[in-house]
């Protein structure tokens, strides 16, 4: 290779109370290239990034940087080195200016040391932003700015400690497809003046467009390099979960009554949903599609009442109801999966069995209010056993749970509870590959029982894969329901894009 | 400016001024309040209004809370609490007296020796905070009931009668460096002044806000949050220092059962003046105006002879209005 070696590991181990984090890892890095880090949860990439970036100290191994063998002992000496680090939960001061944000540490002083010289850093801001091509204003308090722009001030960030070495961690996980797209153009701008980028990401079908090299770790060991070019995704996923995951499924065998179970008419909210109306039939996978921030969360947020609607009907098995609060849509048997679990769908230090009957918890207590908790723990033991959730026992903590097992916890919360309609919000976010195929049978599973489920998801894959109708939405209005015979992915973004018959509501 | 952020700038058009409002609304609201009540008192009682009263009864009354609420603005926008600040305020005024009389030290010698205690008392809590890693709820509620004791211990029980013997102590609050207007007003006045200069053009002030807005994000950052921490307890402490001399200036000794409960009084007006007990938001003037509120109610209420007790059962109305207005306006614009 003509160009110049940034940084190379070499053997390095890391281990954890009881688990071997990293064994043997090997990695490097050239000026002018992005190298992806692949590998499902607990593969050890975030070991990886954090020990590079001075959250973590290696056990074992060698680091070289330019040719030079370093330590790296804290953050501000990754820093001071040249390696910068943009986290995926970004970290960023909300109520500070984008300006304040980048040189956070590092500000801009008038003679004295003592009093600040805003001038000089908006200035150097300003500089900053155009150079990198960003259109943001370095006044702007950055927790007034959407995540792409938040994310682009982290990017500016990290390149204003002219370092040469960026890593980011899943950087597009809360993206839009346009918004990933100026994110690439950015990385290439990176690219092209010599800085590596460490590109880690869930998201594979964008390796092949952004990066030069692929490393694939998995159980905390190094298995293999590849160059990008030449390489299939399908070769990447293999390597990671050590068999053959199957791309581009449809769903087969499938059997859907007639039976109407829930009915949607004409639901307005006051911010973004106009006028949706859709149904869900007995036994039915409803996928929802749509660009990010098209209503599909809001959509069903005000479903369940966790947010006020302003018109419209919610109608269950022909009956109209009256959902006023979340409780309401609980007691009529919907329950609602959020996309973030750990905030809104986990007591994350609390166990197994206290989750899942956390909403039957009435079921489970004595005339004194006092709980059973044996019957409890055996509701628990025979959710683990028909979920397949892997846990030492009922009485683990939900936070010891891989991702995949913390989400069939929260379904076999509804379940517990009686549902009939499941609404699944992103139920395969943050989830390794491989636990993903087991959600997706898990989910055929239950719509084959008998359980109506909406399926609320911004992976097209997944989309087609699951959902026997897809309903697409954009700007808070349904703009199509398919069947999944007739769709693909580029009917469904082209409903997903529909922006055109009502410009003037923009707002 | 550039054309960069020229661009943005135009791009957001109108919004600059809607967001400017948006985020000043609370400190508007409070203003506004403010002089809703002045105004209610003056047509109920207009000797309210006169300046004897305003100065002497409304404006001396905030002085030693205002100072207080000042230093507790600090701590609130790191996240974090001070309890300790009441017991403080005693304990300093104690040794100030003890260390004035056993030195023989001059005006500006027990002013110095007030500021120093104060700045020690709230370092402690900056440690027991950053370093021992408690909870400030938890550290700080240590510290006061160990400052109480304190102050008990030292002062043998009884006041300390020592600003008699020291020229000019008096004068400290009750002067008139401007004709009419007491010193303690103008000590209130110019170190409010200061304080925002702090929080809004220095180094500590940036990082008060950046630790509480993201204190994870800050100290990977680079930033030493601990000393920055523990920087702002300290400088908490000075107010609190400054606000024993004031105090024992008023009341012509060091009073050491004094102090407990104003800790409350000046939390509640840092709350009332906007500042967010989540951390990351906050203004010196809004809790000036919070401290205002406060002493013009009790003032006013007093005027219009209201017995004590409804005067903190209304206290206690202004404060849940004041919080809820805050909750419901920020709702409104989708922050919560």
């Amino acid at each position: 290779m003509p160009t110049a070696q940034l940084l190379a590991l070499t053997g390095v181990s890391k281990e954890f109370p009881g688990v071997k984090a990293l064994n043997n890892v090997h990695f490097d890095l050239n000026e002018g290239e992005v190298h992806a880090i692949v590998g499902e949860n607990g593969a050890g990439k975030s070991t990886l990034m954090k020990i590079l970036s001075g959250i973590y100290k290696k056990d074992a191994g060698d680091i070289t940087y330019k040719g030079k063998s370093v330590s790296i002992p804290s953050p501000l000496e990754a820093q001071k080195l040249g390696i910068s680090i943009i986290h995926q939960e970004l970290n960023l001061m909300p109520h500070l200016t984008v300006a304040e944000n980048i040189f956070i540490g590092r500000e801009d002083r008038r003679p004295g040391g003592i009093f600040l010289d805003n001038t000089k850093l908006n200035e150097a801001a300003t500089t900053l932003l155009k150079e990198l091509e960003l259109n943001l204003d370095p006044t702007a308090i950055v927790g007034e700015l959407t995540i792409a722009k938040q994310q682009m001030v982290e990017i500016a960030k990290a390149v204003s400690y002219r370092g040469s070495v960026i890593i980011m961690d899943e950087p597009t996980s809360s993206l839009t497809p346009a918004e990933t797209d100026a994110l690439f153009k950015i990385i290439r701008t990176l690219k092209a003046s010599g800085k590596g980028v460490i590109y880690i990401s869930h998201r594979l079908e964008e390796l092949a467009k952004i990066t030069d090299r692929i490393t694939v770790l998995r159980d905390g060991e190094y298995v293999k390099t590849l160059d990008t070019a030449g390489t299939q995704i399908s070769e990447v996923i293999s390597l990671m979960v050590g068999r053959t995951v199957e791309q581009d499924q449809r769903p087969t065998n499938r059997n859907i009554g007639n039976e109407i179970v829930l009915e949607v008419q004409g639901l307005s909210d006051m911010h973004l949903l106009k006028d949706v109306s859709f149904n869900l039939r007995q036994g039915e996978i409803l996928g929802f599609a749509g660009l990010m921030g098209a209503g599909r969360t809001e959509l069903a947020r005000a479903i369940i009442g966790a947010d006020p609607k302003t018109a419209g009907k919610i109608i269950l098995r022909g009956k109209e109801l009256k959902i006023h609060q979340p409780s309401d849509a609980v007691d009529a048997g919907i329950g609602y999966l959020s996309e973030d679990r750990k905030r809104f769908g986990l007591m994350l230090t609390q166990n197994v069995t206290f989750n899942i009957i956390l909403s039957s918890i009435p079921r489970f207590a004595n005339k004194l209010g006092f709980l059973k908790m044996k019957s409890a723990d055996g509701i628990a033991r025979d959710s683990i056993a028909q979920l397949r959730v892997r846990t030492p026992s009922e009485r683990q903590y939900i936070k010891n749970l891989s991702g995949g097992n913390q989400q069939k916890v929260v379904i076999a919360k509804w379940l517990t509870r009686n549902c009939d309609v499941l609404i699944f919000d992103e139920p395969t976010r943050g989830i390794d590959v491989g636990a993903k195929d087991e959600i997706y049978q898990l989910l055929t599973k239950l719509s084959n029982e008998g359980k109506s489920i909406i399926m609320i998801s911004s992976e097209l894959p997944e989309v087609l894969r699951l959902s026997d109708r897809i309903a697409v939405m954009c700007n808070g209005r349904l703009t199509g329901v398919i069947d999944n015979k007739d769709a693909n992915q580029e009917v469904i973004i082209e409903l997903a894009t529909k922006f055109s018959d009502d410009l003037t509501t923009v707002n | 400016m550039s054309d960069a952020v020229k661009a943005a700038t135009q791009s957001e058009g109108g919004s600059k001024v809607s967001a400017f409002i948006r985020r000043e609304i609370g400190r508007v609201t409070a203003l506004a309040s403010l002089v809703v009540i002045f105004v209610f008192f003056t047509i109920m009682r207009p000797v309210f209004a006169s300046w004897a009263n305003v100065s002497g009864g409304i404006l001396m009354s905030t002085t030693v809370i205002g100072l207080m609420a000042i230093g507790v603005t600090f701590v609130i926008i790191t996240g974090g609490i001070d309890l300790s600040v009441g017991t403080a305020l005693a304990l300093v005024s104690v040794i100030v007296g003890k260390t004035v009389m056993a030195m023989h030290l001059n005006v500006w010698g027990g002013i110095l020796v007030g500021l120093i205690v104060g700045t020690v008392l709230g370092s402690i809590n900056g440690i027991l905070i950053t370093v021992l890693k408690l909870p400030p709820f938890i550290a700080t509620l240590a510290t006061m009931k160990a400052a109480q004791g304190l102050a008990l211990i030292t002062s043998d029980l009884k006041p300390v009668l020592f600003t008699g013997g020291v020229k000019g102590w008096d004068s400290i609050a009750q002067g008139r460096f401007i004709p009419n207007f007491p010193n303690g007003v103008l000590i209130l006045a110019v170190a409010a002044v200061i304080a925002s200069i702090i929080l809004n053009k220095t180094v500590l002030g940036r990082y008060t806000f950046a630790i509480g807005s993201n204190a994870e994000a800050t100290r990977l950052s680079g930033v030493k949050v601990n000393r920055w921490l523990i920087a702002v307890y300290a400088l908490c402490g000075t107010f609190v220092g400054l606000a024993a001399v004031v105090m024992t200036s008023r009341l012509g000794s060091a009073q050491p059962d004094l102090g407990l409960g104003y800790e409350l009084e000046a939390i509640a007006a840092v709350i009332i003046g906007g500042t967010s007990l989540l951390g990351g938001k906050g203004t010196i003037s809004g809790t000036i105006i919070g401290a205002l509120i406060m002493s013009v109610l009790i003032n006013g209420l007093r005027i219009l002879e209201l017995q004590q007790e409804w005067q903190y059962v209304v206290v206690g109305a202004v404060i849940l209005l004041a919080v809820y207005g805050d909750n419901v306006r920020r709702r409104r614009a989708g922050e919560v």
